[in-house]
């Protein structure tokens, strides 16, 4: 059967709880219901849910095993006097168990990682490079947010509140975390029409704005973008650390869909590598920290919370408070930790399966609706064009035009998309979020619900 | 009247309230209307003029980053713990020391000084890691019976995906169960249960939600002294106000009400006390308090218009004959509709200590009661940012609220296990107190509960001086030349908060039997010899 949607009854980065029950946004309690509704109704064939079989371990390689198993033997050693388990599984397993006091994983770590791990996480982050050199000590492992970050940079006083640069669309949970900190929201629009590229020249215009009402101090960056699924080339990324070294902001560059880059022509650069080969004056003197994650990518493994932070050119008092704000949260979960470890130096030869990822070509051929070509990330972000009849109806309902579509889409077919509302859009301007890295059968069934559907709704409101 | 409501009371900070996913086109969020325009850019320039802020400066240092954060402070895993370390890395360069290996009996880690994991908890957690293993005959049915039902309730049947922010359903049904069942029967909502990163992230959240207000209408947070210093490093980086009430070291650290009213009588002047934190086992102190002081301290809250926060990680952890752990819960439900309807309460679990000791899982709950609707909505928001707490963590939470009961095929073996660490843990309380009570110049209260002593020690007039001209604290002075001398890492009382005057440090019980003893000995030594030293 189909399992559920990982955004419904779970979380995706960007989703809110559905089972949260405070909404300003009309409509968006109605919707969240009708989710949770739908959500207990499963099973019912007619309002079965399009789901993304991320437990379906029928169709994971073997390589997917080995994370499985070496996690396993981490919880239960007593598997590692199994035959059943291959000898690599076990190494790992007791390589790593090593490294936890009293060998155990229900023992605290160092409130920044486990050594060992951090170590591993540099060399991948160096090989990932290209060779450029990544320290240890500048390696935060943590359980996924950008919170310690954030919470050091803003430093909002009576006379003037921190700013920070923020891209349209962006997450919502990452908007709350910003404001949960005190810090201003300056938004900068991505260009749609050339594929959610990042224009220095509208962050120069964001900049700009901001400074009349706020001290902006850093630059928030998706690449790969969510939800939009842009990927930056090496020139932008160049011309973006170049505009931070300007204005003297910090850059924080999210970079946890780095491993889902499935064009032909693309290819993804880190912030950091790019930053390294531009030259002393600014490579060494533009500070930046870069996250990463095991929630995305080929394990998505979102449950088990493991991920990264690496400072680059911080100043040393500074990361010295950092170390202390970690000290606090006691430590990063250990299971996490294994997952990255896991996921900075998997099994070799042989690469890991990514989720095939099938072709979205099939908005070009329906009327009211395009979509940028997907380059990066689990998602797309096509834009509906409603009429002038379509936009009265939502008024009348007094809800967001991709709201009611939403809703609508998920009465008659099951099948569940977030409303571009949520993420930030231009005026008057309407999209969905569709998510995509699920299995090809799956997928051709989600776009063949979605094509009735949209056929139906234009020509209902043509 | 309710401490913390939504619209008709604005006590919930105002971010909070404002908050809405869709970032404003706009104008930016907060009214900032008041503020004259391009004062900022004019700033910047007067600065770069005057040389404050040198073009090459860098964007983030001691002077611009978050104020608040400076003044945090965690002795836990402070100086002592990091020179620890430091000792540990020469040992292993081969470095000659006194002593061959460091004891680090600083930090509530009962698996790192050698606590065997209880067997059934991590069978079942491995199972639903790997769930081809529910096919191998090695692992008992009542195991296999308890993953299929946690990953049927996990995202996608994975314990890899994210799980909802507020936790796992069938895991937030079980907690509700076991609160009813361990409360004599009285109701437990699981939609007032949230699942929590290890029992901090729930109390964190907490506290931010009650923060507000300016000046003297900050908010002021009690909390014992002494403390786990997570209570005062978060009430520093959240800028509340810290009220101190002092636990009575004479009489084996209990709670006096007259005590509570002082302080918060003098902390009225200043700020707004809305929060009162009781730690019950507690911690350093490993006091139980009594049922009548925990309806005492009900009353109290409920005449004082505060909210309770009882910190109850250590409720097994309970050793001293006469003892017992009460949890607010059931005694404010006991104590009538008069309390039990008004008094607002947030009590933490964890799977961090008790029997299991899994502090790595970063698992554990808390349970809302009485809480405002409208704020409850915004708890459930706020708790979605940090996405969801680590799903295996919240699987073991599963586990200990929902135990191998008897007749099941793991109960013997569970219930053997789990015995034998409470048991020993009970043996080795006992022990600490009496060889600690052997030595001159130290007296240790009887530890009825939790993981730690906090003995009292004299330390001779010359030594303090000699700390102080250090600038360092006398029993931070005290135990790192202890550390230095014999390889043993404590915390320091002033990590915790004591009287003026006083000086203590915390220890903690968990080391093997033997090993304790041979620390327990080298402890008395050096305070012998310190004592002489500097006499």
């Amino acid at each position: 059967g189909v399992a559920e949607y990982s955004v419904i009854r779970g979380r995706d980065i960007g989703d809110v709880d559905p089972n949260a029950g405070f909404n300003r946004q009309t409509g968006r309690v109605q919707y969240q219901q009708t989710v949770t509704n739908k959500v207990i109704q499963k099973g019912n064939p007619k309002t079965e849910l399009m789901g993304t079989p991320v437990g379906d371990r029928n169709n994971w390689s073997i390589s997917n095993y080995f994370y499985l198993q070496v996690l396993a033997a981490c919880f239960y050693p007593a598997l590692l006097e199994d035959d059943s388990l291959p000898l690599d599984v076990k190494q790992r397993a007791e390589s790593l168990l090593r490294e936890c006091d009293g060998g155990s994983i229900g023992s605290y770590t160092d409130s920044s990682g486990i050594t060992k791990i951090k170590h591993c996480v540099s060399q991948f982050i160096t090989r990932r490079d290209g060779g450029v050199p990544s320290s240890p000590d500048n390696i935060f492992i943590k359980s996924g947010s950008q919170t310690i970050m954030l919470k050091l940079l803003i430093h909002s006083k009576d006379s003037c509140q921190t700013g920070v640069l923020i891209p349209v669309p962006t997450y919502a949970s990452f908007t709350l975390a910003v404001e949960e900190q005190g810090a201003a929201i300056i938004p900068y629009h991505l260009c749609e029409e050339q594929g959610w590229m990042l224009q220095v020249e509208e962050l120069r215009k964001a900049l700009h704005t901001g400074r009349k009402t706020c001290n902006p101090v850093a630059l928030y960056i998706c690449n790969p973008g969510n939800p939009t699924g842009h990927i930056q080339s090496r020139k932008s990324i160049e011309e973006v650390i170049r505009f931070a070294a300007e204005e003297r902001l910090f850059i924080l560059a999210d970079e946890v869909y780095q491993s889902c880059v499935y064009g032909d022509d693309t290819e993804f650069y880190s912030y950091k590598k790019v930053l390294s080969e531009m030259g002393s004056t600014i490579s060494s003197t533009v500070e930046m920290a870069s996250f990463n994650s095991v929630s995305k990518g080929f394990m998505g493994e979102c449950g088990l919370r493991g991920g990264y932070m690496e400072l680059v050119n911080l100043d040393p008092a500074v990361k010295q408070y950092a170390s202390r704000l970690f000290s606090t949260r006691s430590c990063p979960p250990v299971v996490g930790q294994i997952a990255l470890d896991l996921m900075a130096d998997p099994p070799k030869p042989g690469d890991p399966s990514y989720p095939t990822f099938s072709e979205v070509g099939v908005f070009a051929e329906l009327p009211g609706i395009s979509c940028q070509p997907l380059k990066a990330g689990f998602f797309v972000f096509p834009c509906l064009h409603f009429s002038l009849k379509a936009i009265k109806w939502a008024k009348k309902r007094q809800m967001e035009p991709d709201m009611l579509y939403c809703l609508c889409l998920l009465e008659e077919t099951g099948l569940h998309v977030r409303p571009g509302c949520e993420y930030g859009q231009r005026k008057d301007s309407h999209h969905i979020r569709l998510f995509v890295a699920t299995q090809e059968n799956i997928m051709e069934d989600a776009l063949q619900r979605l094509k009735t559907f949209h056929t139906r709704f234009m020509k209902e409101f043509s | 009247l309710v401490v913390l409501r939504g619209s008709l009371y604005p006590t919930v900070p105002d971010w909070v309230l404002n908050f809405s996913p869709l970032p404003s086109l706009s104008s930016p969020h907060r009214n900032l209307s008041a503020f004259p325009a391009a004062q900022s850019e004019h700033l910047q320039q007067k600065m770069s003029e005057n040389g404050a802020l040198p073009l090459r400066g860098k964007v983030l240092t001691v002077d611009t980053m978050n104020a608040n954060v400076k003044k945090v402070d965690y002795a836990v895993r402070g100086p002592i713990v990091q020179r620890a370390v430091q000792i540990e890395k020469e040992l292993k360069e081969g470095v000659k020391k006194p002593f061959e290996e460091v004891i680090k009996a600083n930090i509530g880690d009962a698996h790192a000084m050698g606590q065997r994991p209880i067997t059934f908890f991590r069978q079942v957690i491995a199972l639903c890691t790997y769930p081809q293993l529910l096919d191998d005959n090695k692992f008992p049915e009542d195991a296999k019976n308890r993953a299929r039902r946690i990953l049927q309730s996990c995202g996608g049947n994975s314990i890899g995906a994210y799980t909802t922010s507020q936790g796992i359903d069938c895991v937030r049904h079980d907690v509700a169960s076991y609160i009813q069942r361990r409360d004599g029967g009285i109701p437990s909502d699981p939609d007032n249960i949230y699942l929590t990163t290890g029992a901090s992230d729930g109390i964190v959240t907490i506290l931010k939600l009650l923060t507000a207000g300016e000046g003297r209408t900050r908010t002021g947070v009690m909390i014992s002294i002494p403390q786990y210093p997570l209570y005062s490093a978060s009430i520093a980086e959240l800028g509340a106000v810290q009220i101190n009430y002092y636990l009575n070291e004479e009489k084996c650290w209990s709670l006096d009400i007259s005590e509570l009213q002082r302080s918060l009588h003098a902390a009225r002047e200043h700020c707004n006390p809305r929060v009162l934190c009781i730690i019950n086992p507690g911690n350093p102190t490993g006091q139980v308090q009594s049922r009548q002081c925990i309806e005492d301290v009900i009353r109290f809250a409920a005449k004082e218009n505060l909210f309770l926060m009882a910190d109850e990680v250590y409720q097994d952890n309970v050793y001293a004959e006469g003892c017992e752990f009460h949890s607010f819960k059931k005694v404010l439900f006991e104590m009538g509709p008069e309390y039990s309807s008004k008094v607002e309460l947030a009590s933490f679990h964890s799977t961090s200590k008790c029997y299991m000791g899994e502090c790595g899982f970063r698992g554990g709950y808390m349970e809302v009661i009485n809480m405002d609707p409208e704020v409850k909505a915004q708890l459930t928001k706020l708790v979605s940012v940090r996405l969801c707490p680590p799903a295996p963590g919240q699987a073991l939470m599963d586990l200990v609220v929902n135990s191998p009961q008897p007749g099941e095929p793991s109960y013997q073996t569970f219930m053997k296990e789990r015995t034998a660490v409470l048991s020993a843990l009970a043996e080795k309380a006992k022990l600490t107190e009496e060889i600690l009570n052997t030595v001159p110049g130290i007296s240790c209260n009887p530890v009825q509960g939790a993981m730690y002593s906090f003995p009292r020690i004299t330390l001779p007039e010359r030594a303090i001086n000699e700390a102080k001209a250090k600038g360092q604290a006398p029993d931070m002075f005290y135990c790192m030349k202890l550390l230095e001398e014999s390889g043993i890492c404590l915390v320091p009382g002033s990590g915790f908060g004591q009287r003026e005057g006083t000086y203590h440090f915390r220890m903690t019980i968990l080391p093997p039997t033997d090993k304790l003893k041979i620390m327990l000995n080298k402890l008395k030594e050096f305070h012998q010899k310190f004592t002489q030293q500097y006499s």
